[in-house]
């Protein structure tokens, strides 16, 4: 970590007080109880086990949160960041990389016996929500759902001068509860197919394939509205919803995902690389995962409508590949146990195909941007650092120039970090069409400017 | 033509950018500080661990080299204005960062090893824009080891050294004895404020030595600058008004501060001074030449010095004929960029079609542009208060001039609107804890639009983020019991409205 600061200091000594010390031991014990009980294969006694491991952890969490922030007064808090191992991919944080990378190898590569323990110790908690025992798939979305919740209410305790922050957070936390978890787990109480009403194609690939649009069609008497809905969703809603709000109105709002990694991702927003090359990579990834899925669902429905002709087997190994190196590998594995290395948002950033579709929209057709104060950066580089994306905004900051960029997930933060009070996101319809090109700080005569 | 630009701040980078933007001429930006430009605003960040010094830097490495931009890491010790000539000092005594163990700045140390001379250099043209560096008043003790301003990279530096040594305990030289853990900061003004932050992040205890009745009420109206003193307070910053610093004592070793004696006899022991009474140009290595200085570098309005082809810009700069209402030298980041572009013009302005713009022969610069930095701004951050101010916002309201103040109950925000009396014209805005836009405010001061128009459509003015509250409504009501009128606000927060505004 040479690289990290000009400091000789030993920082970090004076950053985590005792207190927070015990909080994240606690969380941590909590933690590691799950992992025991994963290790052992053998939850014991679930109801008790469970209460404990997700109580240990919800108590950590809120000692840590009220000794980091209720103990000072509001405002922005990143004191350390660049300090701390585990935000400042020192060993804690490679320690967690490893760690979250292998929990999600093991749950997409290794098969259900893997986690007798797990569902075991879910069991109880499944059964009283949809009657039925957990699966491994059932113990990851109660520990995704969990996570975002607790992180939330930290988050929200972080930034709660800011009620942009707050209010987005309550967003993705009700959205994850009540539409990835509850919602879905009711309706296979209620005999119907599983379904998540906050996921579309073509980020869910396969609500757009013949396979599903068949079996929703007939699974059960209300189970083709489900798939009506995805569809006006991603054909109607989002680009209206897109031109009035932008991106964010999805992606820091309701997605699932966008709402983990603003939550518990949010300690490593600052890790994403803010490089033009790291630009350049991440607009021919996330494009290239957008025409692999197109060409998916083409070759999916090709083959459904000549019957499985000629492209038959192709199109089967072509989705297979697809659903293991995107679905799996990239948007869980890399997506969430890559955090604390390249920060909180590699897979919206690099790879999310809705990401990138909900970008098009967001630059060729939307009122949104991010306005810039006329004058008053001072090039100090909060903004940039702060980003998840990854997007230099102090070089259109400085330049007095407003932010338009695809990849923007409008989640605020450059906003509120900025301590000069430089940069606003919001929307009008005059200029929608020529947002990027004001410049505000030229102070010889316009004309006379070049952009360098 | 050969361009010598001497000082890598916002005032030298962005003329060698904006002459680079207009033409083809060889540009050498010259700094004894640092290999590249890095943003001085954001040194506390990089204390505080915001952010790492690289991203500091408003452009990645590659940018110079990419638009021909040569980089010249030396100090000018002289300069010949008669050959056209820079004298350089030998490499080996650029100041502190990059040599001790500590300073790890990676890629900042590169022609730091290259041992000699550097050749001198000649020039066509020539812009000053060496910047400032902090007051020192004469205080006894001022040049101790531990007692330093803030204003340099090697600044940061020797407050991250004595930071090891107040919070670890490990002294720096031997016979030293173990520094106690707080810092004492003299002088109450921006980085004075940024400083009692910086340590405060690290749990190093601060008193501030501050010699007016409230924090800087020379620049702030009263209520603004008690609001600022209890914040600091608030933060446990051990806040000493009207206190002023009378010597500074060594310690045994006779080389490093150990305490400090302030006008009140007081004796406050410390392992750091921070002096950050004002800052002044840093021209010292100038004088006794040609060249016309005073406090700063005497420019005109094309900001050309007393000698051809030379101009000065930034923080070094003094204008002989300020503008109405302004200062002749104004040390901040905002008019240090106003004047790299103005200097840029001006550098390329004479050479007349075809040469100023290599690749545009239609282009329109002629004639050489004068520094016209527009209505008054400025922005700043007390711990968690944002402060923005707008127009002419003085410590004691002028003759004829009239006030409307709101404060918000919780004491950390504030709206404050200047107009005068007669006529009713909008003169200044100040604002605390609240965000307004420029461009709206200055448009409003510059066509000197009345005060009431002003607050019926003062929504227009808020930058704050979505869904936070809005006071305007408060600030007219405090305007209609002042006033015994009944405005009522007109515009809401909102872009649409303010683009209209602004066509
Ligand atoms: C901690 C801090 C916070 C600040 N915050 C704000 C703020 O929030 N808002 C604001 O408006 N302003 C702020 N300022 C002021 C602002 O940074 C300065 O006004 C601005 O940086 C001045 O720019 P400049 O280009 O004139 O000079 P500088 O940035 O000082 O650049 C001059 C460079 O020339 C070099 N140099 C000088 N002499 C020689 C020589 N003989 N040979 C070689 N090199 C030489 C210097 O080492 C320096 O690197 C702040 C300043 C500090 C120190
Ligand atoms: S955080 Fe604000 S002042 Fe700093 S670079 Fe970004 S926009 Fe400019």
């Amino acid at each position: 970590m040479n690289d990290a600061s000009l400091s000789i200091a030993t920082p970090k000594r004076a950053q985590t007080s005792g207190r927070q010390k015990f909080a994240l031991a606690m969380a941590g014990l909590g933690a590691v109880l799950l992992l025991l009980v994963w290790a052992a294969q053998n939850a014991f006694a679930p109801v008790p086990v469970l209460l404990v491991a997700l109580g240990l952890m919800i108590a950590g969490a809120l000692l840590f949160v009220r000794e980091e922030y209720l103990t000072r007064p509001e405002g922005i808090r990143n004191n350390g960041v660049w300090f701390r191992s585990l935000s400042a991919r020192g060993v804690w944080g490679w320690l967690i990389a490893v760690v979250l990378t292998g929990f999600y190898t093991v749950l997409y590569f290794f098969p259900e016996s893997w986690f007798t323990g797990l569902t075991a110790l879910f069991s109880p908690f499944s059964h009283l929500l949809r009657r039925m025992p957990a699966d491994k798939w059932f113990v990851y979305g109660a520990l995704y759902t969990f996570s975002i919740l607790v992180m939330g209410v930290k988050f929200m305790f972080k930034y709660r001068h800011n009620r942009y922050q707050v209010l987005r957070t309550v967003s993705v936390m009700f959205f994850q509860l009540g539409f990835a978890f509850l919602i879905p787990a009711f309706l296979q109480m209620m005999q119907q197919p599983e379904y998540y009403f906050t996921y579309f194609w073509p980020l869910k690939d396969y609500y757009g394939s013949p396979g599903a649009v068949q079996y929703y069609s007939s699974a059960t008497d209300i189970s083709v509205y489900f798939i009506l809905f995805s569809t006006f969703m991603i054909v109607v809603a989002t680009p209206v919803l897109t031109y009035f709000f932008g991106k964010r109105w999805y992606c820091s709002w309701v997605c699932g995902c966008g709402g983990l990694a603003e939550t518990a991702g949010d300690p490593f927003r600052h890790l994403s690389d803010k490089s033009l090359k790291a630009w350049r990579i991440e607009r021919w990834i996330i494009h290239s995962v957008l025409v692999a899925v197109a060409v998916l669902t083409g070759l999916l429905w090709l083959n459904s409508w000549q019957q499985g002709g000629v492209l038959g087997r192709f199109s089967h190994v072509y989705s297979t590949a697809y659903g293991y190196i995107i679905g799996m590998a990239f948007s869980g594995v890399v997506g969430v146990g890559f955090y604390p290395l390249l920060g909180s948002r590699v897979w919206c950033r690099f790879g999310c195909p809705m990401a990138a579709i909900l970008g098009i929209l967001q630059k060729k057709k939307s009122k949104f941007r991010i306005t810039v104060n006329g004058g008053q950066c001072i090039s100090c580089g909060n903004c940039s650092a702060y980003c998840e994306m990854g997007i230099d905004v102090r070089h259109y900051a400085q330049r007095g120039q407003d932010v338009v960029r695809a990849s923007c997930v409008g989640c605020g933060i450059c906003a509120a970090v900025c301590p000069r009070g430089v940069l606003r996101l919001e929307g009008a319809a005059s200029d929608a069409g020529e947002r990027a090109r004001q410049l505000r700080t030229v102070h010889v005569r316009l004309e006379d400017v070049k952009i360098l | 033509m050969k361009i010598v630009i001497l000082g890598n701040g916002i005032a030298g980078i962005t003329a060698a950018r904006h002459v680079r933007k207009r033409s083809d001429h060889d540009i050498t930006v010259i700094s004894d500080e640092s290999d590249h430009f890095f943003s001085r605003t954001a040194l506390m960040y990089v204390y505080m661990g915001h952010m790492r010094f690289k991203d500091t830097k408003p452009f990645e490495d590659w940018f110079w080299e990419k638009n021909r931009i040569n980089l010249l890491h030396a100090r000018v010790e002289r300069i010949d204005f008669q050959e056209k000539i820079l004298y350089f000092a030998p490499r080996g005594n650029l100041p502190g960062v990059f040599t001790g163990q500590g300073g790890n700045v990676p890629g900042e140390n590169t022609e730091r090893g290259a041992a000699g001379v550097p050749e001198p250099l000649s020039y066509d043209k020539l812009l000053l824009a060496t910047g400032s560096k902090p007051n020192k008043f004469g205080w006894p003790g001022q040049d101790l080891d531990g007692v330093h301003g803030l204003y340099h990279l090697q600044d940061l530096e020797a407050m991250e050294r004595h930071s090891a040594f107040m919070l670890n305990g490990q002294p720096i030289t031997n016979n030293q004895q173990p520094a106690t853990k707080r810092a004492v900061i003299v002088g109450g003004g921006l980085i004075g404020v940024e400083m009692a932050e910086m340590f405060h992040s690290r749990n190093i205890p601060v008193t501030f030595l501050v010699r007016e009745s409230d924090f800087w009420n020379v620049v702030l109206p009263p209520e603004e600058a008690r609001m600022v003193s209890r914040h600091l307070r608030e933060h446990h910053i051990d806040l000493r008004l009207e206190t002023e610093l009378k010597e500074i004592l060594p310690d045994d070793s006779g080389k490093k501060c150990t305490a400090v004696v302030t006008n009140k006899g007081e004796k406050i022991d410390c392992g750091f001074v921070g002096l950050t009474a004002g800052v002044s140009p840093n021209v010292d290595f100038l004088r006794n030449t040609e060249l016309e200085i005073s406090r700063g570098i005497l420019v005109n309005e094309f900001l050309e010095t007393n000698i051809p082809n030379v101009y000065a810009a930034g923080d070094c700069a003094e204008l002989r004929q300020p503008l109405p209402g302004r200062k002749p030298i104004e040390a901040v980041w905002y008019t240090g960029r106003m004047m790299g572009e103005t200097a840029a013009h001006n550098l390329i302005s004479d050479f007349g079609l075809g040469i100023a713009d290599w690749h545009n022969p239609q282009s329109p610069i002629r004639n050489p542009q004068s520094y016209t930095p527009g209505i008054w701004f400025n922005s700043a951050k007390f711990f968690d208060i944002e402060y923005q101010v707008y127009g002419d916002i003085r410590p004691h309201l002028p003759e004829g001039h009239a006030t409307l103040y709101w404060e918000h109950p919780d004491g950390k925000k504030s709206i404050r609107l200047n107009y005068e009396k007669s006529g009713g014209r909008i003169t200044g805005f100040n604002l605390m804890g609240v965000r307004y836009r420029q461009e709206v405010c200055d448009k409003w001061i510059r066509t000197g639009t009345h005060v009431e128009e002003v607050l019926h459509r003062l929504g227009m003015a808020n930058f704050d983020p979505e869904f936070c509250p809005q006071h305007e409504k408060e600030l007219i009501r405090v305007y209609n019991r002042q006033t015994g009128r009944h405005l009522k606000l007109r515009q809401k927060r909102g872009l649409d409205a303010v683009l209209d505004f602004l066509r």
